[in-house]
């Protein structure tokens, strides 16, 4: 399927994907988790992955993140092929990745766990360079950490989502990629963690969210791509597509009949489209 | 979104630092606050190493009154040298517990470097600096293969140890071949070293004023780093409680010591041991991996810390520390023998480092703990040897305390779950 300008404001209606994957298969063993995936990314944009469970959202993560290797397909960044072959490289790169279980150190206090593996020190710890910076950080975002010396176990779910957003922007990265960041938040923390992820937008920054939540998915991405069963399914831009589209992309009822069916419906009923 | 892409966070901390921003930070402020905050730390089960303390000072009240020698100058010289050899394996302990593993076999491995050392000396005609080095890197070498083993197979440390532990039992015996005892030559270094070297008060004075001195200076400093980086220093009058608190506490003991033997240089070497790891947990890169590692291994390898390489690098200076006490235990006992390391070495230093406040679990305790534990442990077993009980009392009363600190270890981290701090 054609791209158009992702973004009303882009002046130019070509412009270059930051991260482009063409091709993407995986199997594990006998199952075939990734059929010929392809993904374009842009900078400033929020790209939403949707999919029914196994249909391979993590998967792609895990490989955008340098957890498993790709068994065919390319994967551009900035108009270069490269690989991926550990988390190193894909930080390096300037791909960060916010896990779905958020991976962060319960005993270590949010200063240490913004810079784990990239403290700044020159032999031992620069402390103060690295609480500077997280304050800063934490204020771009519009966080709300009372403090950066407490454990992070003591934050609530929304402030870890926080510190965890806020870590993977350390290093300046290009592409952020969130995996079902929502998932087990409340209400106002599902809020605060979608104005950060607009915030991130905001900054320019390639933005791809995973989601199961299609009210989230609506409120901040700019175009939803649907995985299912492996295999692209669909790229929608958000103000065009219905609520009921995505479903049916998602449940695979995309032949026109169905989707003609359900638009219909809905429309009938005066849904929310 | 009101102020994004701004730089207004830069510029605010003209007016209050960085850190104190947030209205909703409780501020403690003075020498009050820091008690405040302390209570606080406390409530929410961040006990650090009160419990110990509290105990420690109660042993010793328990001890002085069954028996007047035991608050005597010259026992507690006793104290301090029977505490250095397994207190410095005990610090090794502290790193593996760190990283949420166990080494069961630094007692095989600190009679292995007993065996070794005797046999190097006096069967091999080694200087004794060589046979330090031929233990201490055997010791590392068998750290690096238990490293290998873990990182390529997955063998948990608790399997690989317990085979080491047999492992290096019998090479300890090989080595020591069929007398099996040797006695090392009193005026050999080592052997002063763990009886009869003792600094000279003035030596022991001058030690407490450094330490004390490069407390003060090193919160200075980073306090003035702190305030220079926009963020709140620390009060200068609570820099010199502190720094006054230790001077004070130092220097009575150096004095009631001196009024018999004095402070022991192989208990110094202990206590600078302690101190160092200390610094290398709290203020390095690799410090900052290791609770990493203790704390959430994937999420240490997410970040990009080389796991294997921390693990294998703990792992070895376990084996280190195990054999340096090995070494402090034969020039204190004058000789290498087949019970070396044995009986109850292992499960005493493993003891200490949890009585200490290492956490069994990973990622919580501080080297401070193997000097805090095994002085518990040395206090219990050197009172009750004063009050002429035998050893099946005093294990039983070490059983008894080691259960008692692992339930303060997992209460403490109910308290933390339900305070929030899991
Ligand atoms: N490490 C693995 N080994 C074997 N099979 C795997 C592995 N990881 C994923 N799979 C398989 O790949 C398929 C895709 O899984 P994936 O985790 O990517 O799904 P998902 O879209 O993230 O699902 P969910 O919405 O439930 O998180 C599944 O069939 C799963 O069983
Ligand atoms: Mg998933």
């Amino acid at each position: 399927m054609t791209m158009e300008a992702p973004l009303a404001e882009q002046p130019t209606l070509q412009r270059e994907p930051v991260l482009s994957l063409r091709g993407i298969s995986k199997n594990f063993g006998a199952v075939q988790a990734l059929t010929d995936v392809d993904m374009d990314i842009f900078a400033g944009e929020v790209v939403a992955i949707v999919g029914d469970n196994g249909a391979g959202k993590s998967t792609l993560v895990k490989i955008l993140a340098g957890v498993h290797g790709p068994d065919a397909g390319t994967i551009m960044f900035d108009g270069r092929r490269v690989t991926i072959p550990s988390p190193a490289a894909a930080r390096a790169l300037g791909l960060a990745i916010v896990f779905q279980d958020l991976s962060l150190c319960d005993n270590l206090d949010v200063v240490s766990n913004l810079f784990l593996g990239r403290e700044v020190s020159d032999f031992t710890l620069n402390e103060e360079e690295m609480e500077k910076h997280s304050w800063t950080l934490l204020r771009q975002l519009s966080a709300k950490i009372p403090s950066v010396r407490i454990a992070v176990a003591s934050l609530s779910g929304g402030q870890r989502q926080t510190v965890a957003i806020a870590r993977s922007l350390i290093g300046d990265p290009q592409v952020v990629i969130l995996d079902e960041p929502t998932a087990a938040l409340g209400v106002a923390q599902t809020a605060e963690v979608l104005n950060l992820i607009e915030n991130l937008r905001e900054r320019g920054l390639g933005v791809v969210l995973i989601s199961h939540n299609m009210a989230d998915v609506q409120a901040v991405a700019d175009r939803v791509v649907v995985l299912r069963l492996g295999r692209n399914n669909g790229d929608f831009r958000i103000p065009e597509v219905s609520y009921e589209e995505i479903i049916s992309a998602i449940t695979g009822a995309t032949d026109n009949a169905v989707t003609r069916r359900a638009t219909a419906h809905g429309t009938h009923e005066g849904s929310d489209s | 979104m009101s102020k994004n892409k701004t730089t207004a966070a830069n510029e605010s901390p003209a007016e209050l630092a960085a850190d104190v921003l947030d209205e909703r930070l409780i501020r403690h402020e003075g020498l009050g606050g820091a008690v405040r905050a302390f209570f606080q730390r406390v409530r929410g089960g961040d006990l650090g190493s009160l419990p110990v303390v509290i105990g420690l000072v109660l042993i010793w009240a328990i001890f002085q009154i069954l028996n007047q020698n035991f608050l005597s100058s010259n026992n507690l010289v006793d104290l301090t040298m029977q505490s250095a050899a397994t207190g410095t394996i005990a610090i090794g302990v502290v790193l593996v517990l760190l990283i949420a593993q166990i080494d069961l076999s630094i007692g095989s491995i600190s009679g292995l470097a007993a065996a070794i050392l005797a046999v190097g000396m006096t069967q091999l005609g080694w200087p004794i600096w060589l046979a330090v080095i031929v233990a201490l890197l055997a010791a590392i070498a068998i750290g690096l293969l238990y490293g290998i083993l873990y990182t390529r197979f997955g063998v948990p440390t608790f399997v690989i140890t317990l085979a080491g532990l047999l492992a290096v039992l019998g090479l300890q015996l090989k080595i020591l071949g069929p007398n099996g005892s040797i006695n090392l030559p009193y005026e050999s270094w080592i052997v002063q070293l763990g009886t009869s070297m003792f600094f000279p008060p003035w030596a022991a004075y001058a030690l407490a004023i450094i330490a004390a001195l490069g407390m003060f200076f090193s919160d200075w400093f980073r306090s003035r780093r702190r305030v220079r980086a926009g963020l709140t220093g620390n009060s200068v009058t609570l820099m010199f409680i502190k720094a006054g608190l230790l001077l004070a506490l130092l220097l009575v003991a150096v004095w009631y010591l001196a009024t018999t033997r004095g402070v022991g240089v192989m208990f110094a070497l202990f206590v600078a041991f302690v101190v160092i790891m200390n610094f290398f947990l709290t203020r390095t890169r690799w410090g900052r991996a290791v609770y990493a590692v203790g704390g959430n291994v994937e999420a240490a390898r997410r970040a990009g810390i080389k796991v294997n390489r921390i693990v294998i690098s703990v792992l070895m200076l376990g084996t280190l520390f195990a054999a340096i006490g090995g070494l402090f235990a034969t020039g204190r006992l004058t000789a290498a023998t087949l019970s070396s390391g044995g009986g109850d070495t292992n499960l005493v230093a493993i003891a200490a480092a949890v009585i200490g406040g290492t956490s069994l679990f990973g990622g919580r305790g501080s080297a401070y703990s193997a000097l805090l534990g095994i002085f518990v442990i040395q206090s219990i077993s050197n009172g009750l040897s004063l009050l002429n009980l035998d050893s099946s009392i005093r294990y039983m009363i070490t059983g008894a305390v080691l259960l008692l600190a692992v339930i303060i270890d997992a209460l403490s981290r109910r308290s933390r779950a339900t305070h929030g701090q899991a």
